[in-house]
């Protein structure tokens, strides 16, 4: 029986050198976490001397992400409570780039709004991210969980790349959303 | 009146509110559990300061971090500044970032064009 586990160490441990993973978990999101995993990572930047201001995104990228995690998921309570606070977030790193990936469940319900939303900053360049960043902070008004609407806006901003998406279908109601956010460790302007 | 001395931790920033001594500051890194509740006392005394303010209010941001719903309330905050401003007193933001800190030099930047208030970036 043990053997099963084993392997699926071992396993597990070979895949996440493959593909750089340096850190991944699954379960409830909650703020302790995620000053755990910002703690851990700007200690593990620091080692590697990286630049200041990749270090400032890279954290802020990871808050932003588990954040989002945190709040959506928490939209789900009371509805399918077996889901609350539940996420998966990965930090992976190659070369050039750092990776920082959230997935959590979604209602389908809010898959269109998501969508159109993703969509509209995906197709902005530099000077309308911002134009649209100045709008949200205007307009927009903190909702009950805390979420200024400005998430993925900075997000996009941030990283300077374009925010790479996912739904995968689980069930009739619900999706699994998965964010991936790469940032070049490398300066790009 | 009454001061406001928060001092920093790892998720909240130092904020130190004292007319007396013209102190106005806010300082650290913000990403709070619940960014609202933080900071509902810190507007509220400030609107309170804001009937009867100093003769001129100046006050220094020295964040070097802050998250999305913190921006949002940090807004907040410098709004009534700028109504204090409309109310012909005078006011003045002084907003710190580090040099080598492009994100914070522009998000004090886009602070200044969202709000009327002399406002100077300044790098420490």
């Amino acid at each position: 029986m043990n053997e099963i586990f084993h392997d699926y160490v071992f396993d597990f441990y070979r895949k996440m050198k493959i593909n750089q993973i340096n850190l991944i978990y699954e379960g409830e999101v909650t703020h302790q976490i995620t000053k755990a995993f910002t703690a851990l990572t700007e200690e593990n930047m620091a080692k590697d001397a990286e630049p200041n201001g990749l270090q400032m995104k890279v954290f802020h990228i990871i808050v932003e992400s588990l954040q989002n995690i945190s709040k959506h998921a928490q939209n789900l309570r009371g509805i399918e409570s077996d889901l609350k606070g539940i996420g998966t977030f990965l930090i992976a790193k190659s070369k050039t780039d750092y990776f920082i990936i959230a997935g959590n469940l979604v209602h389908n319900e809010d898959m269109e709004s998501m969508i159109n939303l993703l969509e509209k900053i995906n197709k902005l360049d530099k000077k309308g991210l911002k134009l649209l960043h100045k709008e949200q902070m205007k307009e927009g008004k903190l909702s009950d969980r805390g979420g200024a609407g400005l998430g993925f806006i900075d997000i996009a901003r941030k990283s300077g790349q374009k925010l790479s998406y996912d739904f995968k279908s689980i069930g009739e109601n619900t999706s699994f959303f998965i964010l991936t956010t790469q940032i070049p460790r490398l300066k790009i302007s | 009146m009454n001061i406001i001395k928060i001092e920093g931790q790892e998720d909240t920033p130092k904020i130190v509110f004292d007319p007396s001594n013209d102190i106005f500051e806010i300082s650290g890194r913000s990403l709070p559990e619940d960014a609202a509740m933080f900071y509902e006392p810190i507007i509220e005394w400030l609107q309170n300061y804001s009937q009867t303010p100093n003769d001129h209010t100046e006050m220094h941001i020295k964040l070097n971090y802050f998250n999305t719903a913190s921006s949002k309330l940090l807004l907040d905050i410098l709004m009534i500044l700028e109504e204090m401003v409309e109310d012909g007193k005078s006011c003045i933001i002084k907003w710190f970032y580090d040099e080598d800190d492009e994100d914070m030099e522009e998000a004090g930047e886009e602070y200044s064009e969202l709000i009327e208030v002399p406002f100077e970036l300044l790098t420490y």
